[in-house]
């Protein structure tokens, strides 16, 4: 039974939950079985936000994340709150701004991506940096296929923003393709 | 033997109606049923809303579609009935407590969304039903079985509170002007848009004995002494108005858009009439 | 909007698409959370379809409009969270007696008055059956899926338009703001029910019911019946009265319109409680984490695991559960896990009446309970 358990974290109005959303929502596409849940309240509003999907082969009972298969961080404090929550297994991304903890570094695979001056410089649009991250995520964890994602990207951004969402999208995998090199 | 009118707008098996001897409230749903009849309005299409208290009881005896709610709540109901079906004719009878104390918040945005609902609020100045507690348009210092001592609070001027709130129409008659009250309630319910009414009532039986007015004949002249039609108030100077209340149509505003035709607009945007 | 068939949907939004796909033209609600989505997406779909939408001034303001809406003729829906449903516990007994369909959404919050109001819990349980003053026939759907606030909102309204009574959609937090998929099935692949809107009365009762039946036929108004619907005892032409014998009757027959076709109303989900050891009793999104827990223990060659679903959780599958427990006879043990101190848990003891031992598993601090927390306690119990 493959099942993947995806974190995103990041600061209130990054755009993690919708990350989330557009990753659940080509998983789903292409046949699988998804859950997508965030944190709500004050949580959600500035400080640290947190959304999570699930993707499986099979159907999913417990809609709960405990130890994401990976952890994405766009800020240092969000990583801060969510990086004991793990497995040995988990993989974690974060912005290359954040400082990852050596005993992280030591026993995780850890990728830290210039997500956030990409977004500024590469695309010039702050706001795609959660779109880069849905490239990063699924570049690692294939729970969708690029098509799917595309279209999934293309269905929650806002009109006229479509072709430098795509960019983004396609820049985050690039980013993951040219980390392994 | 009931009058015509009577027989063709009343649930004739059902009265006599339960109202103390000497209440207005039977004048006033008389000029109601009155209204409805001279307007010519398909009995079928007509929908008389109430909530609780002696005004409400009235729903009952009315051979329309009526529905007697629950506290307060009339002008919620009412504000359903209406944005559901469109062409029905809604009029809501309540009563001071009802519309304006517990049904305050539904008054003030039944009167701010401007929907084609016709108010007319029974006000005897005293919560009858329960037995003469004081009510939001008792007058300050008079009693009620819970102000022994006078009331300390100020009363409202409905018809004012409602025109402040945005309502289109507001006037105010009284039981013992008929003529005048099924006139204004008939431009009321003509009126598309909120309308409100104060029909002003009286209570002999708790408002009156508790504040020594008379009986109902005393209380009903009293109206006629007391009040003046705002048309002829107009041209009386200031010093002639002392004292008196303004009766008759108050204010009037053709200009705000009637909220039901709004939603249709929406529909028809959306492609929901097809 | 999207037409495709398969869609990935909120809890909260599926319940709008379901009450759609049902019929339902009217909306009238206070923003709350965690049930604001349902007003929104009813906003934005209403008209599209040509139903009404409308945000009242406040939560009783929402349901007596709805109800308002149902009487004239259109399937009418209300949704909001704790607060606003206890302030909406009036005119649920006004829809009881009066007998007019409608169906009022939870989605339930944590704690009494304000409480946390973005985390998840089951506490309004009891109150979703008593809250509303006076014996009244209520009817309570709590969905555990996505799929399930699509489908069993479909339900909801046939039972409240069949049987003439509000019916309660039960969901907490974590059904209502999960995202999962969902298949929109289309009306003409769906049962329907509709009130029976044809009929004049013509000179008889309003609330007259043939013999051996116990719902009366319903037009609404501006059909030219021109009856009285009132909160007041009344007699059969809607008329209020105060004759006992006139109340008894009425008072009878709208709890028997409930009990005694209860068959028809209840509807429940086993998992394996044919041998199980230890049977778990839940209901809503709790389910989910003993479903958690059940393939946890599958991996962990651990006890038998059952798990007892109500779905209808109002009126209770009584019946169901007595023929479980009188049929297995591996049963040790019974854990009713609940997001609250205890309620669910004394109708399940109430029924089993000692035959094996009734546990609670409750959790009241906003967090969801975990199949690691029910794992623990059935260890700890057996």
């Amino acid at each position: 039974m493959a099942k993947t358990e995806i974190r995103m974290t990041g600061s209130g109005g990054q755009g993690v939950i919708m990350g989330t959303i557009i990753i659940a929502e080509a998983a789903y596409e292409d046949g699988k079985q998804v859950i997508q849940c965030q944190a709500y309240g004050p949580e959600a509003r500035g400080g640290s936000s947190k959304a999570e999907t699930i993707v499986s082969d099979d159907r999913i009972h417990y809609t709960k994340i405990k130890y994401p298969d990976l952890l994405l961080s766009l800020t240092q404090e969000s990583l801060n709150k969510f990086k004991d929550a793990v497995k040995p297994e988990t993989i974690f991304v974060v912005d290359s701004d954040i400082e990852v903890p050596e005993e992280i570094k030591a026993a995780h695979k850890v990728y830290s991506l210039p997500i956030l001056d990409s977004a500024k410089d590469v695309i010039k649009n702050k706001m795609s940096a959660n779109i880069i991250s849905c490239g990063v995520v699924n570049e690692i964890t294939h729970v969708a296929t690029q098509e799917a994602m595309e279209r999934a990207v293309l269905n929650h951004v806002p009109k006229g923003t479509g072709d430098t969402n795509l960019a983004a999208l396609r820049l985050g995998g690039q980013m993951i393709r040219d980390y392994e090199k | 033997m009931p009058s015509k009118l009577i027989e063709k707008t009343m649930r004739v098996n059902r009265l006599p109606h339960i109202w103390c001897p000497g209440c207005g409230h039977g004048i006033l749903m008389r000029d109601v049923a009155q209204a409805i009849y001279n307007l010519g309005l398909d009995p079928d299409k007509v929908v008389i809303v109430s909530g609780i208290g002696c005004s409400s009881r009235a729903a009952g005896y009315m051979n329309y579609n009526t529905l007697h709610t629950t506290h307060g709540r009339a002008l919620a109901f009412a504000t359903g009935v209406k944005l559901a079906n469109p062409e029905l004719t809604v009029i809501c009878i309540t009563g001071d407590g009802d519309c304006t104390a517990i049904g305050g918040n539904h008054l003030i945005h039944a009167c701010r969304r401007n929907i084609d609902i016709t108010s007319i609020v029974f006000n005897n100045n005293i919560y009858g039903m329960t037995g003469g507690q004081y009510s939001p348009t008792t007058p300050h210092g008079e009693k009620g079985t819970t102000a022994p001592y006078g009331n300390i609070d100020y009363n409202f001027d409905i018809p004012k509170l409602a025109e402040a709130a945005g309502a289109t129409f507001t006037g105010r008659c009284t039981a013992y002007n008929v003529q005048g009250a099924v006139k204004l309630i008939e431009d009321a319910i003509k009126h598309h848009g909120f309308s409100l009414i104060e029909g002003m009532s009286v209570c002999p039986t708790y408002y009156g004995r508790k504040n020594k007015k008379g009986d109902s004949i005393a209380m009903l002249n009293w109206q006629k002494d007391t009040c003046i039609d705002a048309k002829v108030a107009a041209k009386l100077p200031p010093e002639k108005l002392e004292g008196k209340i303004l009766i008759g149509e108050l204010s009037r505003d053709e200009s705000k858009e009637e909220y039901t035709d709004m939603y249709m607009k929406i529909i028809e945007r959306c492609g929901g009439n097809k | 909007m999207s037409d495709k068939r398969f869609q990935l949907l909120q809890g909260n939004e599926a319940v709008v698409e379901g009450a759609i796909a049902a019929g339902m033209r009217f909306y009238a609600g206070y923003p709350i959370t965690p049930s604001t989505e349902i007003a929104e997406r009813s906003a934005l779909r209403l008209p599209q379809v040509g139903g009404k939408f409308v945000q009242m001034e406040d939560e009783i303001g929402g349901i007596a409009a709805a109800l308002g809406a149902s009487v004239a003729g259109l399937k009418a829906m209300t949704a909001t969270s704790g607060p606003g449903f206890s302030l909406k516990q009036e005119n649920i007994g006004y829809a009881a007696i009066a007998e007019i369909p409608i169906v009022i959404v939870d989605v339930q919050r944590e704690g009494p008055s304000t409480g946390l109001p973005t985390s998840p819990s089951q506490g309004d349980l009891m109150q979703s059956k008593w809250g509303t003053h006076g014996d009244h026939p209520v009817i309570v759907i709590s969905p555990s899926s996505v799929q399930e606030c699509y489908t069993e909102t479909v339900r909801a309204f046939n039972m409240a338009e069949r049987f003439r009574v509000p019916v309660i959609f039960l969901m907490d937090e974590i059904i209502g703001h999960l995202r999962e998929g969902c298949e929109m099935i289309p009306p003409e692949e769906l049962t329907i029910s509709n009130r029976r809107i044809d009929r004049q009365f013509n000179g008889t009762l309003a609330y007259a019911v043939q013999e051996g039946n116990y719902v009366p036929e319903f037009a609404p108004f501006g059909k030219g019946d021109h009856f009285n619907v009132t909160g007041l005892f009344h007699d059969l032409d809607g008329f209020p009265t105060n004759d006992n014998q006139q109340t008894d009757s009425q008072e009878r027959r709208l709890l028997d319109k409930i009990t005694k076709r209860r068959d028809r109303i209840q509807k429940w989900e086993e998992v394996e409680c044919d041998d199980c050891e230890t049977m778990i009793v839940c209901f809503g999104g709790t389910a989910r984490a003993v479903q958690g827990a059940m393939d946890e223990a599958k991996k962990q060659d651990f006890f038998k695991i059952g798990m007892f679903r109500p779905i209808t959780v109002w009126p209770f599958p009584e019946e169901a559960l007595n023929k479980i427990i009188r049929s297995n006879k591996h049963l040790r043990q019974i854990i009713v896990a609940e997001h609250n101190d205890g309620q669910m848990v004394l109708e399940v003891q109430r029924i089993v009446e000692g035959r094996v031992p009734v546990i609670k598993l409750g959790k009241i601090d906003g967090t969801t309970i975990t199949p690691e927390e029910v794992l623990k306690k059935i260890e700890e119990e057996y």
